[in-house]
């Protein structure tokens, strides 16, 4: 894991284990940035959740392969970009899991909760292999996640 | 168990009357907590069991795929002819039901004596 005095930047194996390690780090650095404890359990959930993603549709949970992360605070928001090494996937493909016939559907979550509590989510296939999605969560934002 | 996981999830069991009380603790998350509550509700089901209350008040953190393996453990039982119903929702569980919008489709209580009582009405007893 690498800092400096507002980027944190750190690469996991894609290893489920490694998923509590980021919740710390995503908790610590939302605290750091000033957000709110709600803030922070909900910027720790975004985080959790991309990196779920990307270990286990991304990465397809091949060890080999790993996931990167940088956090970096600015004055006015905290942006998070989560980076696989997978052939990519695509979140318009899920279904709205609010939808009456989807309420009882056991997967597809993930990502309606990471747009939920976030401001700002962004999908960019990377040229070669992989994935990289980018979370940005303003200070001060209006978005209440509910 | 996979090597190196950790025990995530911890369960106990309790019968109350014709209700299994399940007192879950720690994190239902994608892995070994999932995997977890799928193999305890396969095996109560196997026992015949009909009734079960799921006591979420221990329970520290939950993702998407733990609410996913609650919504399954819902569907397997009611598919059995049984009840699942929850109890002592954490304010971040309760909160997560409620933006997913299955607190409306889960039978939630916070009051074990009342929650055990209405699986005992439905039942006609």
């Amino acid at each position: 894991m690498t800092t400096e005095s507002n980027i944190v930047e750190m690469t996991l194996e894609s290893d489920l284990n490694r998923v509590e390690v980021v919740e710390e780090v995503a908790r610590r650095v939302s605290a750091t940035a000033g957000f709110d404890e709600d803030d922070q359990h909900k910027i720790e959930m975004a985080v959790h959740e991309s990196v779920i993603n990307a270990i286990w549709h991304g990465n397809k949970n091949d060890p080999s392969k790993q996931v990167w992360l940088r956090f970096q605070i600015f004055d006015d928001r905290l942006e998070i970009r989560v980076r696989d090494q997978g052939s990519g996937f695509d979140p318009g493909g899920v279904a709205n899991p609010l939808k009456e016939e989807n309420l009882l559907n056991v997967s597809g979550r993930g990502i309606f909760l990471i747009r939920t509590f976030m401001d700002e989510y962004q999908v960019k296939k990377l040229e070669g292999q992989g994935t990289e999605v980018t979370l940005v969560k303003r200070l001060n934002s209006n978005n209440s996640g509910q | 168990m996979k090597e190196g996981w950790t025990v995530s999830m911890k369960s106990t069991l309790r019968q109350v009357d014709s209700v299994t009380v399940v007192d879950l603790s720690g994190r239902i998350t994608l892995g070994e907590g999932c995997t977890q509550l799928r193999e305890l509700i396969r095996e109560q089901l196997g026992k015949g069991t009909k009734f079960v209350l799921l006591n979420l008040a221990d329970v520290t953190y939950i993702d998407s795929s733990g609410i996913g393996e609650l919504v399954s453990a819902f569907t397997t039982v009611s598919n059995q002819g049984g009840q699942l119903k929850l109890l002592n929702l954490t304010k971040k569980v309760h909160d997560l039901l409620q933006i997913t919008k299955l607190y409306t489709v889960f039978d939630v209580h916070d009051d074990e004596a009342k929650a055990i009582t209405s699986f005992e009405k439905a039942a006609g007893a």
